[in-house]
């Protein structure tokens, strides 16, 4: 039996870093606001304290706070002529679940993208001449916003998160110490940049010998004390190196749990009601009106929820299942390259180069998610591409995250898995190495997308999402490029060897790569290309919002959650200022 | 629903209706079991918190064997001492008591699939597709410990995997990790050693409650100082040892006089 509840103004399906930041927002505005959120309530004194979160075993590698995929995850295949079979076992992306998600457990790698990264088909296509932007078949567009607009958004989030870096281009003055190739900010980091520890230093001083721009990553993991414009509190970064698939036991890395929830949760037109799974949005009889969302909770109860507006906020591979589960928007459909949703599913094209050293005690155990020495050089369009045979780049980034030993033991080329080879070469060089990281752009193809299974169900009965995915030769070779170009600053730091771990080959599900899955729900200026619009309202039924990296049309040479908090926040006003005055659709198709 | 509570410290339970496990009664207890699904809540009026709960690790005690029976035991023991063999330079696995972790790993959640997606069909797939069976982890150790002895009993005149020489089973391991070694019964020998391989490291690298890496002398030969939390004041310390010991949950020699 379905129960139907008394409607609200809001509903927020997801309750992770965009759920809670919409939820923030909408109860400022007034608005009675629900959020439903899937997975547990979870603070950092129950779940996450000093005493017990440094534990390898039981986040990492036994999924503690991640999506449980017992009873649902999705399919996945290489392209179109293979059967796609379930992911069986989190890997190559590690899915959240619960309040805050995966801003619990992220690395807290704060990013804007470039000004060109917004005009990724215009610009290209205007320098390197139209097959730059159809070679391999890709489907690459423009955003339909540029980095001007989304500018004052990127700064708020900034001011939330205290984010701690070195500006590099103030209201477009070149700073020194800052990235030097970023677009202008209208303002310097809310806190300073964390000290450097000895293998990002090591790497600083070896770019800038080759003549690179070294700076500090712009961190969410504090270098100091900070109190944020809701009043809440976050603490100083202890280096412990327990950051990125962990919950933060010192209220150090910006969270929700850090930085919103104190504030939204006090809220007296704010309810969030946990272990409650959206099932579909219900659309109106001439589907052009969404009248709430249907959901399950773990007791197994159905419950109709009326709201007048929809806030999808559930990462970007639930939004664009609920849009495809509830008939919202036209599927993709990869043969004709008709249809838009699940179009230009896209990804995170990730290698890296280890350092070896005799004489060096790197430490790396001393670490944080964001803690890196970066250069800019090479990433989006900061360099010349005439010539090299493809479009987009990477940052190339000296980290130490931490030197978890399960996950983060380096061995040289050659190294067997396994034997006394293994152990001597494990004991050797533990303390003496890292690596450095090179964290690439992914365009979009025609042959890359998300729909839904023919086969498999969940535990609802629901078709799981299918995700079809390889990664192209723009990909690889970019790629390479960059490899290489990380190498030469691994060579000039005089290491005994290095080691090359080169992109190659299809998409595997198995190693970890990144949780930066992105497209499917794609924004742009008109519907024939696009899901959502500039302010992610859905073309076709205006009082759905999808918030997340589902919006991004291909994905840039960074980690995307300062993009997708800046989309959420100037998608936030555009409801406050507009759509609630006059409900419909906010740009005219 | 959603009507405040009084007297619960803003902590507001609204469809709150407990879901038939162990945990009923369970809000304002000190156990909190992040293990099992929770029940459904409604928060309004403030950051739910109550004292006293923590999701603390379900670490293991005892010395007896849940999981592997004595056959499969010896197998464990002779397989984890060839990954990770003993000499001057640390230990190894067995020395560790990984064969006991992997045992407690194996009867507990871990080993019944939890955060594995088992439903069928079940056809074979593609390597990048990873894991594709219809077993949890306890049933590959079981039938691939099984389907192991039966191969070495056809080929090595009836003797056990456990009782071969160290060369033997080393090139047995490779053959498993190479794919080439071909099982009956519905086993891949891959999955199975890229299984094993795996638990066998977190056995011998994670904090000791989880029966492994005993004295954290894995810790002590790598150089990792374990569960500390705060180091601030080593941060521009570069190239410098760090001297602190090892440390686990349950503190180190000379901490509560525990050892
Ligand atoms: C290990 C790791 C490291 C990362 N590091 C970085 C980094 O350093 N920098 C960076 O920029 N990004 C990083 N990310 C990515 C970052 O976590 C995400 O970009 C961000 O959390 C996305 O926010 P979101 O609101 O779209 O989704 P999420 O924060 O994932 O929130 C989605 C929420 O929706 C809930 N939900 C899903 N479906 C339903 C449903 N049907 N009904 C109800 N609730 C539902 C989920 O349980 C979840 O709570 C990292 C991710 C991981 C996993
Ligand atoms: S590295 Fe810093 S921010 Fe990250 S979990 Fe540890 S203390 Fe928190």
């Amino acid at each position: 039996m379905v129960t139907t509840l008394k409607p609200v103004d809001a509903v927020i399906v997801g309750f992770g870093w965009t759920g809670a930041i919409l939820a923030q927002q909408l109860c400022d505005a007034g608005l009675e606001v629900l959020a439903l959120e899937r997975g547990p309530w979870r603070d950092t004194s129950t779940d996450f304290a000093t005493g017990f979160a440094q534990d390898e075993l039981r986040y990492m590698w036994r999924h503690h706070l991640f999506q449980n995929v017992s009873d649902d995850t999705l399919t996945i295949r290489n392209n179109v002529n293979q059967t796609a079979l379930p992911m069986r076992h989190l890997g190559s992306f590690l899915l959240g679940t619960g309040v805050g998600s995966g801003g619990v457990h992220w690395n807290g790698q704060i990013w804007r993208f470039l000004p060109s990264d917004f005009l990724t088909k215009s610009h290209n296509q205007e320098r390197y001449g139209k097959q730059s932007v159809t070679d391999y078949d890709l489907t690459v567009q423009d955003w339909g916003v540029t980095y001007d607009d989304l500018e004052p958004f990127y700064n708020q989030f900034d001011v939330l998160c205290g984010t701690s870096g070195k500006a590099g281009n103030l209201n477009g003055q070149i700073q020194p110490g800052g990235n030097p190739f970023e677009g202008a900010r209208s303002a310097e980091y809310p806190t300073p940049p964390m000290a450097q520890t000895y293998g990002p230093t090591l790497f600083g001083k070896a770019a800038t010998d080759l003549g690179r721009h070294p700076f500090p990553h712009p961190t969410g993991n504090l270098s100091q004390p900070y109190v944020n414009n809701l009043g809440a509190q976050i603490g100083a970064c202890t280096y412990c190196g327990f950051c990125e698939k962990f919950g933060c036991g010192n209220y150090s890395k910006a969270s929700p749990q850090t930085t919103v929830l104190p504030y939204v949760m006090a809220k007296s037109n704010f309810t969030l009601r946990t272990e409650s799974e959206v099932l579909k949005v219900e659309l109106s009889p001439g589907r052009k009106q969404a009248t709430g969302v249907s959901y399950v909770n773990s007791a197994g109860e159905e419950f109709f929820q009326p709201a007048s507006l929809v806030i999808l906020s559930s990462y970007i591979l639930q939004n664009v299942r609920l849009l495809l589960l509830s008939g919202i928007g036209t599927p993709y459909n990869p043969q004709t390259g008709l249809g838009v949703v699940g179009k230009n599913y896209a990804y995170q094209t990730m290698s890296s180069v280890n350092v070896f050293f005799d004489d060096k005690l790197i430490n790396p155990f001393i670490g944080a998610g964001a803690l890196a020495t970066v250069v800019d050089d090479f990433n989006g369009d900061n360099f010349d591409h005439s010539g090299l045979g493809f479009i987009g780049g990477a940052y190339i980034a000296g980290m130490v995250t931490g030197g978890r030993p399960i996950e983060m033991i380096y061995t040289p080329q050659g190294t067997p898995a396994w034997g006394l080879a293994w152990k001597h070469a494990a004991a050797k060089n533990y303390l003496r190495s890292f690596s450095l990281s090179v964290h690439g752009s992914c365009m979009s193809h025609r042959g890359n997308y998300l729909d839904l299974d023919p086969t498999y169900r969940d535990i609802h009965g629901r078709a799981m999402l299918r995700m079809t995915f390889d990664f192209t030769d723009n990909e690889h070779k970019m790629s390479d490029y960059l490899t290489d170009r990380a190498a030469e600053i691994a060579k000039a730091m005089n290491p005994r060897e290095i080691k090359l771990n080169r992109r190659t080959g299809s998409w595997n599900v198995v190693p970890y790569q990144t949780t930066h899955n992105t497209g499917g729900a794609i924004m742009g200026d008109n519907p024939t290309n696009s899901v959502v619009n500039k302010y992610l309202q859905s073309w076709d039924v205006p009082n759905v919002f999808s918030m997340g990296a589902g919006a991004f049309p291909q994905n840039a040479g960074y980690n995307p959650t300062g993009t997708v908090a800046a989309l959420a926040y100037h998608s936030a006003q555009a409801i406050i200022q507009q759509y609630l005055k006059s409900p419909g659709p906010l740009v005219q198709a | 629903m959603d009507k405040p509570v009084p007297g619960r410290r803003q902590f507001l339970i609204g469809t709150a209706v407990v879901v038939g496990t162990g945990l009923a009664g369970v809000l304002g207890t000190t156990v909190r079991d992040g293990e099992l699904g929770a029940p459904p809540r409604s928060f309004r009026g403030g950051v739910p918190w109550t004292e006293g709960q923590a999701d603390a690790p379900p670490g293991v005690s005892g010395e007896d064997y849940k999981f592997f029976t004595p056959a499969e035991r010896m197998f464990i023991e002779a397989a984890v001492s060839r990954l990770i063999p003993n000499d001057e330079v640390g230990p190894g696995a067995l020395e560790a008591n990984v064969p006991f972790f992997l045992d407690r790993q194996l009867a507990g959640p871990f080993g019944r699939g939890d955060h594995y997606y088992l439903g069928g069909p079940w056809p074979k797939g593609t390597p990048e597709q990873g894991y594709q069976s219809r077993f949890s982890p306890a049933q590959v150790y079981r039938a691939a410990i099984a389907a192991i002895d039966k191969h070495t009993r056809a080929n090595f005149n009836g003797t056990d995997f456990a009782k071969l020489s160290d060369d033997d089973r080393d090139k047995l391991l490779k053959s498993m990790e190479s794919g080439s070694l071909q099982l009956e019964d519905g086993v891949d020998a891959k999955t199975f050693f890229t299984m094993l391989l795996q638990n066998t490291k977190e056995g011998y690298f994670s904090d000791p409650i989880y029966g492994g890496n005993k004295d954290m002398a894995a810790w002590k030969m790598i150089g990792f100082p374990g569960a500390h939390y705060d180091y601030r004041e080593w941060v521009t310390r570069h190239g410098e040892p760090v001297p602190f010991p090892p440390v686990s949950f349950k503190g180190r020699p000379g901490w509560n006089g525990e050892s």
